[in-house]
């Protein structure tokens, strides 16, 4: 069982992201879980989404998690909340921001001794996507740190699940994703 | 046809909401009325799309309240279209009055109720209060576990419901946010497939049919009201369960997906299990396989037709349990909850009379884990045990301050 958890803010689109990444997944022939805790959630509100992934049928349907991976998605967050709770020993944590990972374990001091990448998918949204929605350029760094999927793969199946969108949307999300992936580290 | 076909893949990653909206759309229902609340909104926002964009030959009609989409539904069953709708906790105790009227009117309606907590407090997260509301109205009561029943149970409902010999409206519910936003892997049938399912719709006494004649939603008093009432007591209690069975066995024909009214895990040789609904009863069922590596042999029983209930059923699903605990998702407000009562009726005049306890969990959408039903299966190995309840009768779970017990 791999488990993801998503920190980010109502309105960034962590939601569709989970959702989305497990789209993708279940192609593959694994079975998936994607969800979120909303209460009557207010855009811009810190909320938390959830993806789980596993060979056999997922059955477990408790919010309670013990995450593989911590994704956060909006800056702040790493600062206004606790993205360590119910941590793993080998919990990997990729955190958008405009610091470098060594700048970041000094202003989270909760961040140290753990497994942490960085990269600025909110900048990289706003460059490429013209909006700061940071959710597709997460997914393109978590290809690089778990090497799950081949990024050409991955975009290509992420241009399925964006197919709604006008074109110019999808391909700004597909150098999002590459962009995201080649900057984590 | 006037309307398109759309094309799945055989394993859709879909929430619980939006399998019962596509199972809407693949029955071509010619009404829906609604009125939107959380968690059930993407239920007709999704079937209202599907009808903008042309899959779906219908009407959509947006009113001012649940009271007026039911009575809508209503208006429209009773004039012979096939007939569905979605709400959730207020909404559906809003709707409560015109329930009375679509099951005594016997109108064939689908509501899907996504199970959500009812104020005060005022709170959006899931639990069984509204689904334990709808328990005497007279509806057909179905429960889905996770998104993938939410799709197949849409089909059983309109295909028992429409029965002429059952002519009954029936609710299909899911766990609010555990199932309606939860997006999990949903096996698909294509339109063809589905539709052949459920077939055209039948209407039967229809208002429409001007060459016949006929009332509907007449008053009785004392002279005639309490045979209405009896006949429709006596076809849910007759005539739905053998349909229910018929529709899950020509569903596992076409799907291979096996629906039974009573679901039982691991209980051949269970020793101690839960009874329980909605997403718990799949929860449960990974916690009794892990039980039963620490010696503990433990099963799951799973209500799937909630009404009319399963009582020789669930006596059979127990008949060799040494120890039952009932979970009630709803807050019995002094009483010891429903399934602890079903369940004690259901075996009372059997030779089992197994060790019986209620747990009242989950209010409101507060976390049922793993570690609460590890400690209950333990708690009623202690049971076994002992050969006795070793604790009160009525325990609540995951809720916080002194340990709240009763009974």
């Amino acid at each position: 069982m791999l488990e993801i958890r998503w920190h980010s803010r109502a309105g960034q689109g962590a939601v569709t992201g989970a959702k989305g990444l497990a789209d993708v997944i279940s192609t593959t022939g694994k079975h998936v879980q994607a969800f979120a805790f909303y209460g009557s959630a207010k855009r811009g509100a810190a909320m938390t989404a959830y993806n789980r992934v596993d060979d056999k049928v997922i059955m477990n349907h408790e919010k309670y998690m013990r995450p593989d991976y911590v994704f956060v998605i909006d800056p702040a967050l790493v600062f206004t909340s606790d993205v360590t709770i119910n941590h793993k020993d080998n919990t990997k944590y990729i955190i958008t921001t405009h610091l470098t990972t060594e700048e970041l374990l000094k202003a989270q001091p909760k961040l140290e001794g753990k497994e942490v990448y960085t990269v600025d998918c909110i900048t990289i949204a706003n460059e490429t996507i013209g909006r700061p929605i940071p959710n597709t350029p997460m997914l393109g760094a978590f290809m690089k740190i778990s090497g799950m999927y081949d990024i050409e793969f991955f975009k290509e199946s992420m241009q399925r699940i964006l197919g709604k969108l006008p074109q110019k949307i999808i391909d700004a999300n597909m150098f999002a994703i590459q962009r995201a992936y080649d900057e984590v580290k | 046809m006037a309307f398109d076909k759309m094309e799945l893949r055989d394993i859709e990653v879909w929430d619980g909401n939006f399998a019962a909206a596509q199972a809407m759309r693949q029955c071509q229902i010619d009404v829906v009325a609604a009125y939107p609340i959380t968690p059930s909104t993407p239920i007709v926002e999704g079937y209202a799309q599907f009808l903008a964009d042309g899959y779906v030959e219908g009407e959509f009609v947006m009113v001012e309240s649940e009271h007026a989409a039911m009575s809508g539904c209503i208006g429209a069953a009773a004039a012979g279209g096939r007939v569905a709708t979605a709400t959730s906790s207020q909404g559906f105790a809003l709707m409560v009055e015109t329930l009375y009227q679509a099951s005594g009117m016997r109108l064939p309606i689908v509501l899907n109720v996504v199970n959500r907590a009812l104020a005060a407090p005022l709170n959006v997260n899931g639990d069984h209060s509204d689904m334990y509301l709808g328990r005497d109205s007279g509806w057909i009561q179905l429960d889905a576990y996770c998104p993938q029943d939410a799709y197949d149970l849409n089909f059983i409902a309109f295909k028992v419901s429409e029965d002429h010999e059952v002519r009954l409206p029936c609710m299909v519910h899911q766990d609010g946010f555990m199932t309606s936003h939860t997006a999990q892997g949903v096996h698909t049938l294509d339109d063809d497939t589905a539709y052949g399912f459920v077939g055209d719709y039948k209407p039967m006494n229809d208002m429409l049919d001007f060459e016949h004649p006929v009332t509907h939603g007449v008053q009785t008093e004392e002279d005639w009201h309490f045979e209405h009432k009896a006949r429709q007591h006596n076809d849910l209690m007759t005539k739905v369960m053998p349909k229910i069975q018929a529709a899950f066995d020509g569903f596992e024909k076409l799907s291979g997906r096996k629906y039974n009214i009573v679901e039982k895990y691991d209980m051949d040789d269970a020793d101690v299990c839960v009874v329980c609904m909605g997403t718990s009863v799949e929860t449960a069922r990974e916690v009794a396989t892990e039980m039963r590596k620490e010696g503990i042999k433990a099963g799951v029983v799973g209500i799937r037709v909630i009404r009319p209930f399963p009582f020789f059923q669930i006596a059979e699903a127990l008949k060799d349990v040494k120890a039952i605990a009932t979970l009630d998702r709803s807050s019995p407000n002094g009483a010891p909850g429903m399934l602890f009562n079903e369940i004690a009726g259901s075996l009372y005049n059997t030779p089992n009379r197994a060790l019986l306890s209620g747990y009242v969990y989950g209010l409101g959408g507060r976390d049922l884990t793993k570690a609460h039903l590890v400690s209950l299966f333990k708690e009623l190995q202690v049971n076994v045990d002992a050969g006795k309840v070793t604790t009160q009768l009525q325990q609540f779970i995951g809720v916080r301050g002194p340990k709240l017990a009763y009974l």
